[in-house]
């Protein structure tokens, strides 16, 4: 459709507009690791590189990366296996009460952090479960499920039925069509998707401050806890800027998965 | 794990029939309504739930109306190579940790001497209004991208039809776009409007003295369990009457 050049220039401006709002606390943060002065004051008064020659010498961040990097790959791991079985159940077989499965699935995102927190401490409590990495992990899979479950869905609503019926019909059987055939047209959206959980469960506070236990620290934590103490404080300007220049990397190759697939999928768009 | 869920949400509802005992060292369990009553009774706790009900509505729509130009220009006004650039953009900001976002934001408005303070002379502080612009920024994300995967699945063809027919942009735009984008929009709604109702740590760095459920839950935790439960119920109920309500625009198939 053509657009006249107001339109165009409008719509532009706002684009614009939404993007600087998006980058100025990111920017804000970055400027300030440079900064002389160990407070959040603005405008920062000198430029060092002390903070992050310190930052790269801190164990306490570097304890709470590893901790965040285990439980963030464990929970992974588990949703990528139960995310794909219950989107395969869902999608192939109608049963009763499939509506209201697919409905309870997307509780775990649809509620807020904190009531997913204090139901899973009461359940663990319950089960007489100690708080610790396993509590940890089955907590985080409970909302990284939900991300791969409904990324293999909507991939499942574009593939053709046609080709899992054409190697039917050819004579493969059931885990030959799957190994085959489906796996193959899933893999990018079991990507994309495990690169979601992997960062909603990176960046996760909310539910790890109800499961965790006292002696476990992940990233988030240790942020939380340094950013009230002042001194502390220019040290994590620097880790979360290190955090966002990373993150660029997860970002572009779940974008290249999501869109170079169109030829596997039958191209229906 | 489903199970495992669910489960966990009945023994939140079983928690917030219990009691404190006597003094408040441990819990009986015995249940009862009283921490029920206590929310309906005491005019405090419904007005902070409404007022994180409200606060929740503002931050969805203020949402809804930033995220619709940057999604339409995106998914329809630039060639295809800039769009992955800017859907990147706009991914990035979600993966740099909530937290530092959350502070990033109390050095900004806070006057005196936040970034916008010394640089307009004027400052939204923190408080109420702070804590909506922060919330907004913080969802913000979530709304872009479902509107923004809602618009590429229209096809060009029917803004062509639209226009060739003489409709103006403004109409195509309220008129075909915004209906096929309703479940897109309402989506993105579950997302921003959750994540509002139960957040309570940007709620202590930019909200200043507003209380709201997520604060007393959180406050609560460890002296009043069974409060704190029955407290978390709320949202719960919300969200569910929500999902509920929306199941027949198909949006939950673009979660």
């Amino acid at each position: 459709m053509q657009f006249t050049r107001r339109v165009r220039m409008a719509f532009g401006g706002m684009t614009a507009l939404v993007l600087a709002f998006l980058y100025l606390p990111l920017a804000v943060i970055a400027v300030l690791s440079f900064n002389t002065v160990s407070s959040l004051s603005w405008p920062p008064k000198g430029f060092t590189l002390h903070w992050w020659h310190s930052a790269l010498h801190s164990s306490g961040a570097r304890d709470a990366l590893i901790v965040s990097l285990k439980t963030a790959c464990g929970a992974t791991a588990i949703a990528l296996v139960l995310g794909l079985l219950a989107a395969l159940a869902v999608h192939r077989f109608k049963f009763f009460g499939r509506e209201s499965l697919n409905l309870m699935i997307v509780l775990p995102i649809a509620l807020p952090g904190i009531v997913t927190g204090i139901a899973l401490n009461a359940a663990f409590r319950q089960a007489g479960l100690e708080f610790g990495f396993l509590t940890l992990i089955i907590a985080h899979a409970t909302f990284c499920i939900v991300v791969l479950y409904n990324n293999l869905l909507a991939r499942f609503r574009r593939l053709s039925p046609n080709l899992e019926e054409a190697s039917a019909d050819l004579g493969a059987h059931t885990f030959q069509t799957f190994r085959y055939v489906t796996f193959p047209l899933l893999r990018t959206a079991l990507l994309a998707g495990g690169l979601l959980a992997f960062g909603l469960s990176f960046d996760e506070i909310v539910v790890t401050t109800f499961t965790a236990g006292a002696g476990l620290e992940t990233l988030p934590i240790w942020i939380f806890r340094n950013l009230s103490r002042g001194e502390q404080q220019p040290i994590v300007t620097v880790v979360a800027t290190v955090v966002m220049l990373s993150s660029i990397i997860p970002v572009w190759v779940a974008q290249r998965l999501t869109t170079d697939d169109g030829p596997l999928t039958g191209g229906t768009r | 794990m489903l199970v495992l869920y669910i489960g966990s949400l009945a023994s939140l509802f079983l928690t917030s029939l219990y009691r404190l005992n006597e003094d408040g060292s441990h819990i009986d369990k015995v249940i009862g309504v009283q921490n029920y009553r206590t929310l309906i009774d005491k005019s405090v706790y419904l007005d902070i739930a409404v007022r994180t009900i409200k606060i929740a509505v503002v931050v969805t729509v203020v949402d809804v109306v930033l995220a619709l130009p940057i999604a339409f220009f995106i998914a329809k006004m630039i060639a295809p190579r800039w769009r992955r650039l800017l859907v990147a953009a706009v991914l990035v900001p979600l993966w740099a940790s909530y937290l530092v976002k959350a502070f990033a934001w109390r050095a900004i408005i806070g006057a005196p001497g936040g970034v916008l303070d010394k640089t307009f002379g004027a400052s939204p502080n923190y408080g109420e209004i702070g804590l909506i612009i922060v919330l907004a920024y913080l969802w913000l994300p979530y709304m872009i991208i479902p509107i923004y995967s809602g618009l590429e699945r229209l096809p060009d063809s029917l803004l062509d039809a639209s226009s060739d027919l003489g409709a103006h942009f403004s109409f195509t735009f309220r008129r075909v776009v915004m209906p096929l984008l309703v479940p897109s929009i309402v989506a993105g709604s579950v997302f921003t409007f959750s994540l509002s109702l139960g957040d309570y740590i940007a709620v202590d760095l930019v909200g200043g003295k507003t209380q709201v459920i997520g604060s007393v839950v959180y406050d609560n935790f460890s002296a009043d369990l069974p409060f704190a439960s029955a407290f978390a119920v709320v949202p719960v109920i919300v969200m569910v009457a929500y999902i509920l309500g929306i199941r027949r625009t198909g949006a939950l198939e673009n979660l």
